[in-house]
């Protein structure tokens, strides 16, 4: 089920699932779902509301702990390294994988102490360093040149757009190796979404990026693959390309064609 | 509808606005030296005071006045009616004389004649009246060292007895050398207390040597030692500056001086600092353990029966009637923990307990017991309003569960937990009736803080103003003369109310604004 046209030297495989079922409680949300994402690809999961793609995102780190009823079986790689087991230690996972979430969720702290939470959690304290994590950051998130005059200010002021791109650079401060969005531009306007687009291919470059998504044009545009998700199930994966114009299966191509969903 | 609501809302601040309006006139008037009237009456008697009130009789319609007499050593009574009718002839004397006295209530009357410490007369006129007093109050405050001196050697005294008494327990026979030696330093300390105490009398004799004689309205004469006064004044020949200087201070004097007479005269200080100290320290107790409650049962927590049974106790913690409280603080800290506590660490006081007894230390657990659930739901809520988005966005930047709740949910909830702290103030101040159970007292002799180690004494009783109201207003001899004061100290609570809820109140909305979410 991998992609054709990709370069495996380049982008290898770096999170593995495998055969994996995910239960609240009795009822079942993802079955038997099996794949592969690469080094710094842009990944699309797409689908239907209630499909299973934020589940499965959740699953990559381990943000469904927080959920008692949640039961998990099968197996999740990074790097080789499992993460689905008692015993992953969840507090590095998190570092190693950093997550946007739909809504943008800045702290109610400065725009500063927003960027180097995530390095301050851990113990580093260095100004020198937080400094220099503070800069790479926002200009990694191409919103620097917007706030470098009100580091010190609340986070709360800023617009939809930038503070969610607050959060992008807020987790690329720790250095993750993986970028989780859940529809990262769901509640932005179309400017604010085409800069967070843009943003995302310029991301790739040193991360590898999962992106869940509702609106299939974004997928589209910014992603190298993309998965299509219907009712627990993975139905197709593949290069996007080849997804949007020419897919295997005929529930995709409904999907993708307005049909249903 | 809204003509109803509206209607609703006037009506309730028209009620409140009514009650501040009698509060404050009511006490704020009372400060105000009132002239003193002279009435002849038709049976030739003479009468003094100052006018009080104005009515018409409701049966014969005819007008009557009320005066405050005074004088209660001479008419045992402070007030009088006097009927329009039965008055010939009435004048406002000058030369009239209103006393404030530690004793008896206030004399109203006239100066007859002033003799000095050395018993010798000296000219009877309000300017050596005036310096002859002075002169006589500063040489008593002169003796204060002595008296503190006494004070410190009394106590000393008291430690080496039960010191002895400590050794006696252990077994008088191996200590015996020990508890001589002990027994003649208390001889000693006893031999210097004795002759400061001769020392204290003779001196203070020879002060109440000093008297003046006052007549009052009808020309009975009566001695007064200048010790016995407090302040002098001559209402009739004051101008408008001299009354509003003494109303300043009178004002000074009830908020920094010790009362007098019963509670009904003088200052408040000692039950407004045990009131400000009863509630801190409630505060200090009730905060955290509230604060630290709600975060089990929001954040850690497993939703289950246990913790559903727990909430249900919590808000009906909150609907017991107080009074309760003040029974279970006094079974439960009083005779449980503090009895244990004295047989413990003060076996050799015993049967006087220490911590056995009503004390600050557990009128303020017992009212932090009543207050902990507001804070709890408090907490609660405002833990619950975070957004789920902070918590996971915290989380999934490799935070653990306990960084996330100092570093981001406790400084978010602190406006609400400041809420709850406000809401358990006001409630704290306001309690009088489990107070009376496990600590407070009509007068205290010492404040629960002082210079004396440990400074803080928690095993002091103290005074505290809701309590003053109930007290002085029903309980003291002389309830009419009390009423003002009643006004005055409740305003006072009120205004601690408001001081310490505006300051929290302050402080929560510049956490607020600090913290609101407030993007898109």
């Amino acid at each position: 089920m991998s992609p054709e046209s990709v370069d495996l030297s380049k982008h290898p495989a770096i999170i593995e699932v495998e055969n994996v079922n995910l239960y609240y409680g009795a009822s079942q949300a993802l079955k038997d779902i099996s794949l592969t994402m690469r080094r710094n690809q842009v990944t699309a999961f797409i689908g239907p509301s209630g499909c299973g793609k934020s589940t499965l995102l959740r699953c990559l780190n381990r943000m469904n702990d927080l959920i008692d009823s949640v039961r998990i079986e099968g197996s999740i790689r990074l790097d080789g390294d499992e993460i689905t087991g008692n015993r992953t230690d969840v507090i590095s996972l998190r570092r190693r994988v950093g997550m946007v979430f739909q809504q943008s969720n800045p702290f109610p702290k400065s725009i500063y102490e927003n960027i180097v939470y995530g390095l301050r959690i851990a113990g580093i304290n260095d100004k020198a360093t937080l400094d220099e994590t503070v800069e790479r950051s926002l200009k990694g998130a191409a919103i620097w040149n917007e706030v470098k005059d009100r580091l010190h200010d609340s986070a709360l002021g800023l617009s939809g757009g930038q503070a969610q791109r607050i959060c992008i650079a807020r987790a690329i401060a720790t250095n993750p190796e993986v970028i989780l969005m859940d529809e990262p531009c769901s509640a932005l306007d179309p400017l604010s979404t085409l800069k967070i687009e843009e943003l995302i291919d310029e991301l790739k470059e040193q991360y590898t990026i999962i992106i869940v998504t509702h609106n299939m044009q974004q997928a589209a545009r910014v992603s190298d693959a993309t998965a299509f998700f219907y009712l627990g199930e993975l139905i197709e994966m593949g290069d996007t390309k080849k997804i949007f114009t020419n897919p295997e299966k005929q529930q995709t191509e409904d999907y993708i064609t307005g049909r249903f969903g | 509808m809204v003509l109803a609501a509206g209607a609703t809302l006037a009506l309730i601040l028209f009620m409140t606005l009514t009650l501040m309006a009698v509060i404050l006139g009511n006490s704020l008037g009372y400060f105000w030296v009132k002239g003193l009237v002279r009435y002849k009456l038709t049976d030739g008697s003479y009468l003094m005071g100052q006018l009080t009130a104005k009515e018409r009789h409701a049966l014969t319609n005819v007008k009557r006045v009320q005066l405050k007499v005074g004088n209660r050593d001479l008419y045992s009574q402070d007030f009088r009616w006097v009927d329009e009718s039965e008055v010939a002839e009435r004048d406002i004397p000058k030369d009239a004389y209103l006393l404030e006295r530690r004793e008896h209530g206030n004399f109203f009357g006239f100066l007859k004649e002033l003799r000095g410490t050395d018993g010798g007369a000296v000219a009877a006129d309000p300017v050596s009246l005036r310096r002859l007093h002075q002169a006589t109050v500063q040489r008593q405050q002169g003796l204060k060292d002595i008296k503190e001196r006494m004070s410190s050697l009394n106590q000393a005294s008291e430690r080496l007895r039960l010191k002895v008494q400590k050794l006696e327990y252990r077994g008088a026979e191996a200590h015996a050398a020990e508890i001589a030696a002990l027994n003649e330093k208390k001889a000693k300390l006893t031999e210097e207390f004795d002759g400061l105490n001769e020392q204290l009398n003779q001196k203070q004799g020879e002060l109440n040597k000093a008297v003046a004689v006052f007549s009052d309205a009808a020309g009975t004469t009566k001695e007064l030692p200048l010790l016995e006064i407090v302040q002098i004044y001559q209402p009739n020949s004051m101008s408008v500056p001299a009354k509003a200087a003494a109303y300043l201070g009178k004002i000074r004097e009830l908020l920094f001086d010790d009362p007098r007479e019963s509670n009904t005269e003088g200052g408040l200080f000692p039950a407004i600092f045990g009131t400000v100290m009863m509630v801190l320290l409630m505060s200090v107790f009730s905060l955290p353990f509230g604060v630290i409650a709600a975060i089990y049962l929001r954040e850690y927590a497993k939703e289950g029966r246990l913790v559903q049974l727990v909430r249900i106790a919590v808000n009906n913690l909150a609907g017991v009637p107080s009074i309760v409280y003040g029974v279970f603080g006094l079974g439960f800290f009083v005779y449980g923990i503090g009895g244990s506590l004295d047989k413990l660490f003060f076996p050799e006081r015993l049967p006087t307990p220490v911590f056995g007894t009503g004390g600050i230390l557990w009128a303020s657990l017992t009212l932090a017991l009543l207050t902990v659930p507001v804070v709890i739901v408090a907490t609660e809520e405002s833990l619950a309003s975070i957004p789920k988005g902070i918590r996971e966005g915290s989380l999934a930047l490799g935070a653990t569960k306990f960084q996330t709740l100092t570093k981001v949910l406790l400084p978010m909830a602190t406006p609400g937990i400041m809420t709850g702290l406000v809401l358990s103030m006001a409630r704290a101040v306001g309690e009088v009736a489990p107070l009376m159970m496990v600590g407070v007292v009509k007068l205290a002799p010492t404040l629960p803080f002082d210079g004396q180690f440990p400074f803080f004494h928690m095993d002091r009783k103290f005074m505290h103003l809701g309590f003053h109201i109930f007290d002085v207003g029903f309980q003291s001899p002389n309830v009419e003369a009390a009423k003002p004061m009643v006004y005055v100290t409740t305003l006072l609570l009120l205004l601690i109310v408001v001081v310490a809820t505006s300051l929290a109140i302050r402080f929560r909305n510049q956490m607020r604004r600090k913290y609101t979410t407030s993007h898109f």
